[in-house]
């Protein structure tokens, strides 16, 4: 019919900009980077299209001269500290984010309006110069050291620089707004009469807590897992930064295989690996959100 | 007023085998019937029943999946509703946020391409029709409910529709109001001789302000009439049941002659009353009004022997349940003496009705 | 001990929150602070000094950066804006749209993948297309990944707004153009300027592609301030920061505000 064919006419012609933006810019480089990963890598950087598994072995060994394959475990401590790295930061997340999301939650309007304003914030503050800041901080010469040597109590620590927990403690900071925000929304939307009840119907503040407002918080949480977890998987500054150029994450890996070390195919393969470190992921959120509301929906 | 063509009932709206389905679900069976010029007319039914969107197919805002809608003998099919010379009061009345109410007002007159000084007359004018003129540089949030509506009556009546048509436009409302609008709403209509298609859900609404209603009920029209006849003659089951309150009582057809009927019924009398669509052999139910029930007996009338069962009084009325053995019937007594309570629960009673207040109906 | 007649609250909450917003800004106060330190070596305090900033801002390499920065998140804040507010518009309100669900996640593409991943696959497609000019490359890269951003407040207040809006204008006579013109714009127009805002800053921002495609003369800000820290912590980038720091604050809060109004 004349008004249903308009209607088609819009749709098509409304999404086809940010469709064909994503598919030339995205979809079809995505398909490329999986060509160029099994691809040979160039005499000089760059690749050539012959087909070789060459960058995914390489992750796992090194090549002898004579061909014959020795472990490497170098590149896989790498992606196991990006995954722990990730986790762990996720979970740091989620456990200071909660009562700091209920804590606003409970404020008057103007109060509540301020906090979620200053947790909103440094997001918009470049994040560059967010991680820089925790260099002054955590430095040989930094306020840490300074303030411990000063109150007398450690004479030199060294630096805290360039560890593992200097890149927990960056990621935590990049990320926890993103964490925050959505845990915020659930507890928001949270009945406050549902607490009322729980209480009413004899739970002490620890079976509510349990009981109700966490599981009515989840699909919060659950978000705000995302939000932090995926792009925790491909940081590229807070390990640069706070991590030197030592202690690696799977993002600057990739970034050096693309700059410095020139090898494309071995970059592109570990971010292929990291594309299915992330899908893996997402896809089992996804499988759990739906057995949890098939479960709801069979009881 | 303009009368002239109403002695002819002439029609503002033609209804022809229009239908509508959204997949596989058919909302609305292809129905046929005519809205009158200057009527007030209303879509009655239960929620679902396929009302909305008959009135949004006529709008504009859905296309129907079969079928044709005329409008002054003008098929509008495939017309978008901006081009059509139909106006909606919106159950949300949908009053633009950012407008002040003489622009929400203006809004429809601008896109007609009215002069400024004819828009302005026009938007005063309606402002006083609906007594809102000293609130002309408001904005919507500003206003209570009732203020509202008033503003999306003058909003869709300033470009002085072919059509009015209202979606439930008192269902936001608290009873109070709504008591005060429906008086409002059908003095405007009145005033203004448009055309009213009405939206509801509510009976009592539709009795009120109808000239005539058309029931619809599973997606097809159930009867089409004025209030009295709708109340008094429904044409089935569904239409004694949904408008007011009924006893339903299962009967037995002996004989029909013509538009009577003579049953058997659980009562243990056989009677002969007003029929619809009853059959010889055929299952029927018969049909009586709580208020058309005497209690005591009437002498004259058909008398039954019962207790009674129980009592709620509602200030004006006393509903009993009286308990005849067979059947239990809901009898409604005005309570015209001082003392509400007349009969005590428990008490052996008689009651009578006549037999032309029964309705035997088909099923 | 008031609070614990309320049984919403929780005891410890409050300090943490407390806690947490120490954190929170602590870092940046130390920026701040050390950025007016008149001393060259950071930790050493030498005394109160706007010398920094006047560095700062007569560095011509830092002036060009910016330069360079602002063009392109002009562009991808305009580009991404008028593509989003198209497929939000057919998203959130197109009628028997097929596939709403595959194309919303298509325009948020950039947000399910690791922003390194985004950043390689737009350096392997340039270096396939040829394309040199590297503000060219900033621009289409940068535009990829502000779409999102810009479409989700958008989509945000447009789901927001009552449907019926639009139909009463439709119903007023109104064309598709003029009720879009005259209702829906207006209305979603906070979303339209949160969304716009969030685009530029995360372009400003970006660092990741920005550094992976830095070729063809093209340096961002984020990218020189990067490659500042690498040559070491000073006053000046001190004083950098700060200033950056200072734009992002003005924005936020207009953003904020903005996004309040009702």
């Amino acid at each position: 019919m004349n008004a249903e064919a308009r209607n088609a006419r819009w749709n098509v012609l409304g999404l086809l900009p940010a469709q064909l933006i994503m598919l030339a810019t995205l979809i079809v480089p995505v398909g490329i980077i999986v060509l160029v990963s099994f691809s040979t890598r160039g005499p000089y950087g760059g690749f050539d299209y012959v087909f070789t598994t060459a960058p995914y072995r390489q992750i796992l060994f090194n090549e002898g001269w004579t061909g014959e394959l020795e472990f490497n475990p170098q590149y896989l401590i790498v992606v196991a500290r990006t995954m722990i790295l990730a986790a762990a930061t996720t979970f740091i997340c989620l456990l200071l984010s909660f009562p700091v999301a209920y804590f606003i939650s409970l404020q008057k309007a103007t109060a509540k309006m301020l906090l979620i304003y200053l947790v909103t914030l440094p997001f918009w503050v470049s994040m560059i110069v967010r991680v820089y800041s925790w260099i002054i901080i955590l430095g040989n010469d930094g306020v840490i050291a300074k303030t411990l040597h000063a109150l007398g109590l450690v004479d030199n620590m060294g630096s805290l620089l360039f560890t593992d927990t200097a890149m927990l403690i960056g990621l935590v900071y990049s990320y926890i707004p993103l964490m925050i925000l959505p845990i915020f929304a659930s507890i928001e939307k949270l009945d406050p009469a549902l607490v009322e009840a729980s209480h009413d119907l004899y739970g002490s503040r620890l079976t509510t807590l349990r009981r109700v407002i966490l599981p009515l918080c989840r699909p919060g949480m659950m978000a705000g897992s995302i939000l932090v977890f995926v792009p925790c998987l491909g940081a590229v500054l807070e390990p640069i930064l706070l991590g030197g150029g030592k202690t690696m994450m799977m993002g600057n890996l990739i970034q050096l295989q693309f700059g410095a070390a020139r090898n494309w195919p071995l970059g592109a393969a570990i971010s292929i690996v990291l594309m299915a470190a992330v899908l893996v992921f997402l896809v089992w959120r996804g499988l759990r959100a739906i057995r949890r509301e098939r479960a709801e929906a069979a009881a | 007023m303009d009368n002239n063509g109403s002695s002819e009932q002439a029609k503002a709206v033609e209804i022809r085998g229009v239908s509508k389905s959204f997949g596989s679900y058919q909302a609305l069976k292809p129905v046929t019937f005519d809205i009158r010029e200057n009527e007030f007319f209303t879509l009655l039914g239960p929620s679902g029943c396929g009302k909305t969107t008959l009135l949004r197919m006529i709008a504009g805002f859905e296309q129907p999946s079969g079928g044709e809608i005329l409008l002054r003998g003008a098929d509008i099919r495939g017309l978008p509703p901006h081009k059509r010379r139909v106006n909606t009061v919106f159950q949300s009345y949908a009053l633009f946020p950012h407008m002040t109410l003489s622009q929400n007002v203006a809004f429809g007159l601008e896109n007609l391409g009215w002069a400024k000084e004819r828009r302005e007359a026009r938007v005063a004018d309606m402002l006083r029709l609906v007594h809102m003129e000293q609130f002309a540089a408001r904005r919507p949030q500003q206003l209570s409910g009732g203020q509202r509506q008033r503003i999306a009556l003058a909003r869709a009546l300033a470009p002085e529709p072919e059509v009015l048509l209202l979606d439930e436009p008192l269902s936001a409302l608290d009873l109070k109001l709504r008591q005060a609008m429906r008086d409002e709403l059908r003095t405007l209509q009145r005033q203004t001789g448009i055309t009213f298609v009405f939206v509801t859900h509510d009976q009592e609404e539709a009795l009120d302000m109808s000239d005539r209603i058309c029931v619809l009920g599973d997606g097809e029209i159930q009867q089409i009439g004025t209030p009295a006849a709708i109340y008094e003659e429904p044409s089935n089951r569904f239409v004694a049941d949904f408008i007011g309150e009924t006893n339903f009582l299962e009967a037995g057809v002996l004989s029909v002659d013509g538009d009577n009927a003579t049953v058997s019924t659980p009562l243990g009398v056989t009677l002969s009353a007003p029929q619809k669509r009853a059959a010889v052999g055929g299952q029927a139910w018969m049909s009586i009004r709580p208020e058309k029930i005497s209690l005591p007996a009437r002498p004259g009338q058909i008398a039954v022997d019962g207790t009674i069962e129980g009592a709620n009084y509602l200030g004006g009325y006393t509903y009993y349940v009286v308990d005849t053995g067979a059947a239990k019937l809901r009898v409604s007594k005005r309570n015209a003496a001082s003392r509400g309570r007349m009969f005590e629960v428990g008490q052996p009673i008689k009651v009578s009705f006549a037999a032309e207040s029964v309705r035997i109906l088909g099923a | 001990m008031s609070g614990n007649s309320d049984v919403r609250r929780y005891p410890g909450f409050g300090p943490l929150s407390v806690l947490f917003f120490v954190y929170l800004y602590l870092p940046i106060a130390v920026v701040v602070f050390y950025s007016f330190n008149a001393n060259r070596i950071v930790a050493n305090w030498g005394g109160f000094s706007l010398h920094w900033y006047s560095t700062a801002l007569s560095n011509a390499a830092l002036v060009g950066a910016v330069k360079t920065s602002l063009l392109v998140a002009a562009v991808a804040t305009t580009l991404s804006i008028v593509v989003a507010l198209m497929a939000a518009l057919v998203i959130v309100r197109g009628r028997q749209v097929r596939f709403r669900r595959a194309s919303e996640t298509i325009v948020n593409l950039p947000l399910l993948l690791p922003e390194i991943v985004v950043a390689v696959a737009v350096l392997i497609l340039f270096s396939e297309l040829g394309l040199t000019s590297g503000l060219l490359k900033l621009m289409i890269a940068h535009t990829t990944f502000c779409i999102p951003f810009a479409f989700l407040p958008i989509r945000a207040r447009l789901q927001g707004m009552d449907a019926d809006l639009e139909e009463a204008a439709r119903d007023l006579y109104a064309s598709g153009w003029v009720a879009f013109r005259r209702v829906t714009l207006p209305l979603i127009m906070p979303g339209v300027f949160s969304g716009a805002m969030l685009a530029f800053v995360i372009s400003m921002d970006d660092f990741i592609t920005s550094n992976l495609l830095n070729s063809g003369g093209a340096t961002t800000l984020p990218v020189y301030i990067f490659s500042l820290i690498k040559q070491g912590v000073s006053p000046q980038l001190n004083a950098i920061s700060t200033l950056i720091m200072i734009v992002s604050v003005v924005l936020a809060t207009v953003a904020f505000l903005v996004q309040r109004r009702r």
